[in-house]
């Protein structure tokens, strides 16, 4: 086994340092009645080129770009990333570390982490930004219990047109502590109705989602101030396409306190929902009571400039039940990618490539419409959006898996309202050309 | 950290077995941490203190006191409202450290019952418990 | 005396991103404009993030000097205890980055999801088989993740019984997560004292086990390296009141083939994928903190589980017991396939990781003992803790300790923590070192060891090599400045 070193011999002399007869006598702590019976079950192990070839079979199955052509966003988004991206995470040394506790030998790592906590801050326009979290939807749940902890209120309210799969999340993460979450209607042009606000009572936070599930964007300003009306009430903004902030309001603009979602969009793989970023920042004020892992700047003995992790009282493993979250690390390695992705988009580049998505998600809906297939909603969306189709549609989807396409996400299942709606998606990864082809299969 | 001996623990102040001190001073009660318990901790980042109008019972949680790597609660030496805090910790959390007993207090409360202070512990007695 | 491994190189300086580019530039390939501009309503437009503008070479310099300045596993031992880092192998990248897994959509048709499903399916199947546990969900996307579901399991299951439970033990030898995880499902968490030798004792459990009580969270091996040999009698005391035992699998690297975790008494374990199974850890996650439970608790793990029917793979909801979902989607399968390719690379040898981490671990305890104190002096199983007592009359402590192993060319092991022990220097070296390498580290260990005679002062002003010296951390803490 060619992860193994020990020889033979290596193995007799360690053992006679060790004192131990052999292999076995290294366990004599653990009790007879604790030991395995039988022998694991596993199969024998298998070459390198063997396991190329088992992995690219099973890959093969997948309905997957360049041979799928996917249009399907729903919190997962098909962006080019680039080689560069790609082969510079590969750098082992940012790879194969760990969490920077000994910053002397962690700069790489540290210095990357605070560029990617103010690139974060600069696209959300919020004051501070964390070294991320597991994911969009865990993100959001953390953030409403921060609003708890921050306002020792107990009730949340959370849109319907938050992505349903995180706010069951949050569901799951407040079953056991007591607290309420209850949902905001959706508005008829596919938009947060907030008109039932003042009836909630006394609300720790209220999350909206922009671009919304249905790719909808809310009107955050309107939304911040009549959710401010209650002083105390913080404004939660989540988002699950972070290229949206290329050509957006931020959320920081229309009076968000805390921002997060999911940050995969920006040079990570898909690779079937996970690992993600979650994206997590909020105003100065409330930078004691956030979650998750921070890097500070600081000087070393001989006065220059290096980075540590910081404000580490807030954490697990000094406040431990009193800690502001469990959460131990971050996903270190997706938040380096998206570092690496905004440096090479950058600010004149992040302006093109949002208005890009946008603009030809709005030429698929313009000629789907031309069609006769109509969005039910008014409001204005980023890079997708929802579709309302004749009877037989899904059977139309179902024949169009033959061809490679992928037309949308049926909406039943999240809304069963909506059994006659699918989530159409288009990013900068598929061209005009494709759009028209999918135009024609859908109207034939 | 300090021996027993090298520890300011003036005279005029009542103690806690928690590390508070607590100080009568015209109308109101000032309060604050120990030399001792400052010199433990180390170096102070972070001092959490209740708003003004806030009332706590004897023993109960004020705030809390960081350094860099430990955060301590901080315990009510005696019950009453809070009169005032100490604004200047916000941007100079050191003067725990440097200065305890003036630059590093706390904050006021009116007592609710001035009986308490009375209970607390002398330097003696408080020095006592610091040598077990 | 040999040269140290340590040495200095020609170390760049790099400014912060934005302190590099020019306005314009692009490191981006981007597509070219094949559709008119459609208009947006002005109030919604911003102004755009001020991000700089790079070429792309500007971006690839400013990377790979940052990652100079970084020590990771390839580049060296790196024994922190507690954190299994262990080599990462190469081919899990190859695996990863194959276009069909990593360009998949988590939402596609389980007819298109076939091959994703599968791997799931086995890895449950064969994280179940070296556990013992047999029921298994990888959607938990981190072993402090994973412990929240664990908790959240123990709440569902007390109350599916139609009684809650307010509290949970914690040993103080458990991790810091523990009692948060358990905070965060409305436990209160009961701290246990370890026995004298480092262990639990089953009279301290049962004096503190009640009807309220939900269960145990347990560490084992223990964080001071010790196998929890009365974990039998204390699983028992725990279940006779109607308790669950939670097993925190943070240290499965020592027992794997040695002990089936289901026996001895535990009801639910989480595994750390990139500890164990080798996934990197990169700087601080992505990692994976699959959940294995008994049949009883089954009905209790998140949704959507994996299932196979005859020859078809699907997405299954159907558990109404169940907590619910904890991750958007599935979990991180990025790592859950890479732990897939290592278990099928090593495939009956895990058996052998286990005994050379073991093996690798006592053979350091032993030559480091005279020179270090060792606290706890009885066979240790994946990692052995040693303090700076011998040290401290020179005025040395841990921290100076680690510091100058830097200079030797070794990241430091866990230092202060378990917190049970003062000064504890936390050493796990994992299976993956040869036996020249163990004694190279052991050599430099010896050699500070006399330093801190010879010349205390030459540790305090350690580390002299790296990109910076020690940093001031408090003034970090006091000032915070955590964006430029």
């Amino acid at each position: 086994m060619r992860y193994l070193p020990h020889t033979k011999e290596d193995i007799q002399e360690m053992l006679q340092v060790v004192g131990a007869a052999d292999l076995d006598a290294l366990f004599s702590s653990i009790p007879d009645e604790c030991r395995r019976k039988e022998a694991m079950n596993l199969p024998d192990p298998i070459t390198e080129w063997e396991l190329n070839g088992h992995m690219d079979c099973m890959a093969a199955s997948m309905g997957a770009p360049p041979f799928y052509k996917v249009f399907m966003g729903a919190g997962s988004y098909h962006h080019y990333i680039p080689e560069i991206t790609r082969q510079l995470l590969l750098r082992s040394e940012f790879f194969t570390a760990y969490t920077p506790y000994q910053p002397e030998i962690s700069q790489g790592t540290l210095q990357t982490i605070y560029e990617y906590q103010t690139l974060v801050t600069r696209l959300l326009g919020m004051d501070v930004a964390n070294a991320s979290m597991y994911d969009g939807a865990s993100g959001l749940a953390e953030a409403l219990l921060m609003t708890i902890r921050a306002t020792r209120r107990k009730k949340v309210a959370v849109s319907r047109v938050v992505h349903p799969l995180y706010r069951q999340v949050v569901k799951t993460y407040f079953a056991p502590t007591g607290f309420e979450v209850v949902e905001l209607p959706v508005g008829t042009d596919g938009r947060t109705d907030l008109s039932g606000l003042a009836d909630l009572g006394e609300l720790a936070g209220v999350a909206l989602q922009s671009p919304n599930f249905f790719g909808c964007i809310e009107d955050l300003e309107a939304a911040g101030k009549a959710i401010h009306t209650d002083k105390k009430t913080l404004f939660v903004v989540g988002f699950s396409e972070p290229l949206a902030y290329g050509l957006l309001k931020s959320p920081g603009a229309c009076g968000a306190d805390i921002a997060c979602g999911e940050g995969q969009s920006f040079g990570i793989p898909q690779s079937f929902g996970g690992p993600g970023l979650g994206m997590f920042a909020a105003k100065q004020k409330y930078v004691r009571t956030m979650p998750g892992r921070l890097i500070g700047k600081t000087t070393d003995r001989d006065g220059k400039t290096g980075f540590v992790l910081t404000l580490a009282t807030r954490e697990q493993h000094i406040r431990r039940e009193k800690a502001t979250s469990n959460i131990c690390s971050n996903q270190g390695l997706c938040a380096t990618a998206a570092t690496m992705y905004m440096a090479a988009v950058g600010g004149t580049g992040i302006r093109e490539l949002s208005r890009l998505n946008r603009d030809r998600a709005e030429y698929l809906k313009a000629s789907l419409a031309k069609a006769g297939h109509t969005s039910p909603f008014s409001a204005p969306t980023f890079n997708e959006f929802v579709v309302r189709f004749p009877d037989g549609f899904a059977d139309t989807w179902q024949a169009l898996l033959e061809k490679k396409i992928v037309a949308g996400l049926h909406l039943a299942p999240y809304y069963p309202e909506m059994s006659d709606c699918w989530l159409m998606c288009v990013t900068e990864t598929i061209s005009k050309n494709t759009i028209d082809s999918l135009v024609k299969e859908v109207v034939k | 950290m300090k021996a027993i001996s090298e520890l300011n623990l003036p005279e005029d102040v009542r103690y806690t077995d928690d590390h508070e001190w607590a100080k009568k001073i015209g109308d109101v009660v000032r309060m604050g941490i120990s030399d001792y318990a400052q010199d433990q901790l180390g170096d102070i980042v972070f001092v959490e203190l209740p708003e003004v109008g806030s009332s706590f019972d004897k023993g109960e949680e004020f705030g809390t006191v960081e350094s860099v790597k430990a955060v301590s609660e901080l315990y009510m030496p005696i019950g009453g409202e809070v009169t005032a805090i100490n604004d200047a910790l916000a941007d100079a959390p050191e003067l725990v450290n440097s200065d305890p007993y003036d630059g590093g207090w706390m904050m006021e409360i009116k007592a609710s019952d001035p009986a308490e202070l009375e209970a607390l512990k002398s330097k003696a007695d408080y020095l006592d418990i610091l040598k077990g | 005396m040999k040269d140290k491994m340590g040495t200095t190189g020609l170390i760049f300086n790099e400014p912060l991103l934005w302190e590099k580019g020019s306005p314009g530039r692009k490191g981006l390939s981007l597509p070219r404009r094949d559709v008119d501009e459609t208009p947006l309503d002005a109030a919604l437009v911003g102004d755009g993030p001020d991000f700089p503008d790079l070429s792309e070479l500007d971006v690839v310099r400013h990377f790979t000097k940052l990652s100079q300045w970084n020590f990771g596993v390839d580049s060296g031992m790196y024994p922190l205890g507690s954190c299994t880092m262990k080599y990462n192998p190469k081919t899990n990248e190859r695996q990863a980055s194959i276009p069909g897994f990593a360009g998949a959509h988590p939402l596609l048709p389980e007819s298109l999801s076939q091959g994703a499903l599968e791997l799931m399916y086995d890895l449950q199947g064969y994280l179940g088989e070296i556990t013992g546990l047999p029921a298994v969900s990888v959607q938990p996307a981190a072993g402090s993740h994973g412990e929240l579901t664990g908790m959240l399991i123990f709440a569902a299951y007390h109350k599916n019984k139609g009684k809650p439970r307010t509290k949970v033990l914690i040993p103080d030898t458990a991790h810091g997560t523990n009692p948060a995880s358990a905070a965060l499902c409305g436990f209160t968490s009961v701290g246990v004292k370890s026995g004298p030798d480092g262990v639990l004792l089953p009279e301290s459990v049962a004096e503190l086990m009640d009807e309220d009580t939900a269960g145990i969270m347990i560490t084992n091996p223990n964080t001071l390296g010790l196998f929890e040999d009365n974990i039998r009698q204390v699983a028992d005391i725990v279940h006779q009141k109607g308790g669950l035992v939670y097993g925190d699998g943070a240290n499965m690297n020592a027992v794997m083939g040695i002990v089936n975790i289901g026996d001895i008494g535990v009801d639910v374990l989480h595994l750390n994928l990139h500890k164990t199974f080798s996934t990197p850890h990169g700087g601080g996650g992505p990692g994976a903190g699959p959940v294995c439970v008994t049949p009883e608790l089954e009905p209790f793990l998140p949704v959507p589980r994996v299932v196979k029917d005859g020859d078809i793979y699907r997405l299954d909801e159907d558990y109404p017991l169940s907590v619910g979902k904890v991750h958007a989607f599935y979990g991180n399968f990025g790592i859950l396939l890479r732990a897939y390719s290592y278990i099928l690379s090593v495939g009956t040898y895990f058996k052998e990781v286990s005994q050379y981490a073991v093996l690798n671990a006592n053979y350091i305890k032993e030559r480091l003992k005279g020179t270090y104190h060792l606290p706890y002096d009885r066979p240790c199983m994946h990692e052995c803790v040693f303090t700076d007592k011998h040290q401290q009359e020179h005025h040395v402590a841990t921290l100076d300790i680690a510091k100058r192993l830097m200079d030797h060319g070794f990241h430091p092991p866990t230092i202060y923590f378990p917190l049970v022990v003062s000064g504890a220097i936390m050493i796990e070296p994992t299976e993956s070192e040869s036996k020249e390498t163990l004694d190279q580290f052991i050599d430099a260990m010896k050699q500070i060891a006399q330093e801190a005679v010879d010349c205390p002062d030459c540790l305090h002003e350690s580390p002299q090599f790296p990109k910076v010296r020690r940093l001031d951390e408090t003034a970090a803490a006091r000032n915070p400045c955590l964006k430029g």
